[in-house]
């Protein structure tokens, strides 16, 4: 009965583990849109890669000498698992989810020292780090077949495409990122290359070719402010992204329309809700500072832009996370708030000054 | 320095801000309850130290008699306040007994046997508006008057700041931001009277001009009877403040009513700013209009296990058993017995500790209440802290600096702004025992201050011998040199004298 506790007495925020059960709360929209227009593939992959992302978290924390089950149960694991596979391209054969969940684990998680310690989110490394190096796998699209269609495999032709044979090559397909940098080095302008792809409404629901989850932009824009009115996630980081690449965007379209795509097309294809709203967001990787988390939206949101409109890739966005994850410490590091009663370099305010 | 009112940019500035957090309030049912008094316990028990500063020092035997208000320990020192005896009674002595502090040690307190006729010496009350401020300020502290807020610095102190420096603002702090505590709360409305001529005769010791009574605006009650007591005066002013922890921290209340930052390497003063507890002011009522010492105060009694929680007027030295014999008992076994208010408060072990000046509350919590001890995980850099610390620190980066034993790195972040309020710990996910880090740090961080202090004067002393035995060896060479070249001088004279003999 000698025990001392330290006040505060009460306590009144949600634990990790709720955190992390809103955050797939949230996800569940654009992940069953991604079922339902990919069908028993994308199911099997995500699957997979959330098996080898618990596998391989209890294979680290067992070698480390830790706790399993508490580490298990706050859902982190699982949460990584969920959002590398609906990046991933859904009829991916099923060692790309297994490589790329035991990688963002092992390598980009606990290798750093568990949950809190890694400096790059683990989802994103996993996932350019397989693009990489199965460039071909991580590239092969497929346009949605939704389920019961004529296109859609059953259950057993699925298990062949994840586990077996793989794609059937009259399936594949292009995203629409892909299609119009393909146009445009044709010669064909960017307008009417777009017109013949691009249909916001429909191609932010899900009818388009494209990562497990990520076709699903309305949803996961949905999704994403679900957690920002939960308070699970602040409102900068998405802004910020989505202003990055949405400013940019405009302006380059202003100037060249036939050059560069509109801002809409920028924000509804690739990964740019999933990124804003699920993966900058990223605790562990994000800065904490108020400032900071504008800077690190922006950021993240200009080099998308700068990605696609110039580098060598068709999507940027995994790049764009990345490159603001190493610049974090750095952030975080210049940008601290003033202290109260003090002045912004750190010295005490004179009563005059206060 | 004027007292003015914050600008309109000042009140869009504070709106925007986001600081603090929003624990679950549960004043109620305790604060339904009038202010009750609870019969006198056999015996009293008085710690000597229920203030910030020296322990007082007893002036009374094992077996005198005592009458209520009289002086049993007096002030030690500038920074100190006297004890009175809160009934008629008999000394017992002075023994080591369990008090509300963090570290439960024991302290030395003095025991009275209460004789249950609570005979009162006679006491001279007086009309502050005749007195200097000098005079009210030397009552204040022969009363035995401490910041009852929870600070329990001894306010006198506070009080003679006003003859250094001009102090135009009074605030009286009737935040009271802590959850299940409504002392203060029934406090406004049941002696709004005495808080706002509190108020008064603390301007006029401090040669104050306004005094503004910031209120959380969730207690309309408590805002309406003092702003009824204060019609008639046009320098002092109820405003209500938002409810929000820890508006009621000084720093933060006074940012909020003036738009005014006290600033970091000063104190409150500086700014022209003086905050008492609306608590304090109501003692000081007491103390210069009847002349009556602190010996009781008001306790909340709260907590899911306690059957009836209510407010009750308690003699200081009450076991706090018998508040809680007073509201029913327990109706089970508490998780945790804390005094104060759940934030703020310090955790005891045991029913018989003693209320002190201090106590404003007396919380037994149940199981759902409590923040389980040892549930704390990794910390996910969620920035949750961040938001919530009033002062603008980076709780998460000074932890991590502790935890990886950079002391001097986790006070270049700002550790020694920490007001310790534990927002940051309350809105932490992972349930970090964040205060704790910093309480351990500063004391680290004070110890090694002292040390190096203490290093430096023992080398300054070691110097200073040195250069005085150099100089002692340099006067001692100097004068055998001195001695020796006028012995030659004779010498020569003498051998000199024989020539001039023979010349």
């Amino acid at each position: 009965m000698k025990a001392v506790f330290a006040s505060p007495h009460a306590h009144g925020a949600r634990p990790v583990g709720q955190v992390m059960l809103l955050v797939m709360a949230a996800l569940v929209p654009a992940t069953f849109n991604g079922f339902w227009h990919f069908g028993w593939p994308a199911i099997f992959l995500w699957l997979t890669t959330i098996l080898a992302c618990l596998l391989a978290e209890s294979l680290a924390l067992q070698v480390a000498g830790r706790a399993i089950r508490p580490a298990l149960a706050d859902g982190s694991a699982v949460l990584t698992g969920w959002l590398l596979a609906i990046s991933l391209p859904p009829w991916a054969p099923w060692w790309i989810g297994a490589l790329g969940g035991a990688f963002a684990i092992i390598v980009c998680k606990q290798a750093f020292g568990g949950l809190g310690q890694n400096l790059f989110n683990p989802a994103m490394a996993a996932r350019v780090v397989l693009l990489i190096s199965f460039p071909l796998e991580m590239t092969r699209w497929v346009a949605p077949a939704v389920f019961g269609s004529v296109h859609a495999p059953d259950f057993l032709a699925a298990l062949d495409i994840t586990f077996g044979a793989g794609i059937p090559d009259a399936l594949s397909s292009a995203t629409i990122l892909d299609y119009v940098r393909s146009e445009v080095s044709r010669g064909v302008g960017v307008g009417q290359a777009l017109d013949a792809s691009f249909k916001p409404l429909a191609s932010s629901l899900g009818s388009r070719a494209g990562s497990l989850g990520e076709t699903g932009a309305l949803l996961l824009a949905g999704g994403g402010i679900f957690l920002i009115a939960t308070r699970v996630i602040g409102a900068r980081i998405p802004i910020g992204f989505l202003l990055g690449v949405a400013v940019p965007a405009a302006l380059a379209h202003a100037l060249a329309p036939q050059a560069y795509l509109p801002p809409l097309a920028h924000l509804l294809t690739g990964g740019v809700t999933l990124g804003a709203f699920f993966i900058a967001t990223d605790y562990v990787t994000s800065p904490s500072t108020p400032l900071g988390q504008w800077l690190f939206g922006l950021g993240c949101g200009l080099l998308t832009w700068i990605i696609r409109s110039w580098g060598a890739y068709p999507e940027g966005v995994a790049f764009a996370i990345l490159l603001m994850n190493a610049a974090t410490p750095l952030i975080d590091h210049y940008t601290r708030p003033r202290i109260f009663g003090r002045r912004r370099d750190g010295r005490s305010l004179s009563p005059q000054e206060s | 320095m004027n007292a003015r009112d914050p600008s309109l940019f000042v009140r869009l500035r504070r709106r925007l801000q986001r600081w603090g957090a929003h624990p679950e309030a549960r004043k109620y049912p305790a604060a339904d309850t009038a202010i009750t008094a609870i019969p006198l316990p056999p015996t009293l028990t008085l710690p000597l130290a229920q203030h910030i500063g020296a322990p007082a020092q007893p002036v009374v035997r094992a077996g005198d008699r005592v009458l209520r208000g009289q002086l049993i320990a007096q002030g030690a020192g500038k920074v100190s306040a006297p004890l009175h005896a809160p009934t008629s009674g008999t000394v017992v002595g002075i023994v080591d007994v369990p008090v509300p502090h963090p570290s439960k040690l024991p302290a030395p307190a003095l025991i009275i046997a209460c004789d249950g006729l609570d005979e009162a010496c006679p006491a001279e009350g007086a009309d502050p508006f005749t007195l200097s401020p000098g005079e009210i300020a030397q009552r204040v502290a022969d009363a035995g008057i401490v910041g009852l807020g929870g600070a329990t610095f001894p306010s006198a102190v506070k009080l003679s700041l006003g003859r250094d420096q001009p102090i135009p603002t009074l605030i009286l702090n009737g935040g009271e931001c802590e959850p299940y505590l409504s002392c203060d709360d029934r406090l406004m409305q049941e002696r709004a009277g005495q808080v706002v001529d509190g108020a008064r005769i603390i301007l006029r010791a401090i040669g104050g001009e306004r005094a503004l009574i910031g209120v959380e605006s969730n207690k309309p009650a408590a805002i309406a009877a003092l702003r009824e007591a204060a019609g008639g005066h046009a320098d002092v002013r109820v405003v209500p403040v938002p409810s929000r922890y820890p508006m009621g921290s000084e720093k933060q209340l006074i940012a909020w009513l003036t738009g005014r930052e006290v600033p970091s390497e000063g104190r409150s003063a500086d700014i022209g700013v003086m905050v008492h507890n609306v608590a304090t002011a109501a003692a000081i009522h007491r103390a210069i209009r009847h002349g009556e010492p602190l010996t009781s105060r008001i306790v909340t009694v709260a907590g899911g296990t306690v059957r009836t929680p209510r407010n009750l007027e308690v003699r200081i030295g009450t076991p706090i058993s018998a508040l809680v014999a007073f509201c029913g008992g327990l109706t089970a076994t508490p998780t945790r017995l804390v005094m104060g208010g759940p934030m703020m408060g310090v955790a005891v072990d045991s029913l018989e500790i003693p209320v002190i000046k201090a106590s404003g509350g007396v919380l037994a919590l149940g199981p759902d209440e409590v923040a389980a001890p040892d549930a704390s995980a990794a910390c996910i850099r969620c920035g949750a802290c961040v938001g919530a610390c009033p002062i603008g620190l980076l709780p998460l980066e000074i932890a991590a600096r502790i935890r990886g034993d950079d002391l001097p790195g986790s006070a270049a972040l700002g550790l020694k702004d920490c007001i310790g309020c534990g927002t940051c710990a309350f809105v932490c996910p992972s349930r970090i025992p964040l205060v704790q880090y910093f309480n351990h740090a500063k004391g680290e961080l004070a110890a090694r201050e002292r040390d190096r202090l203490r290093q430096e004067s023992i080398r300054e002393l070691v110097q200073a011998r040195a250069a005085r035995m150099e100089r002692e060896a340099r006067e001692k060479a100097e004068a055998a040199a001195r001695r020796k070249a006028e012995r030659e001088k004779a010498k020569a004279a003498a051998a000199r004298k024989p020539e001039e003999v023979s010349a």
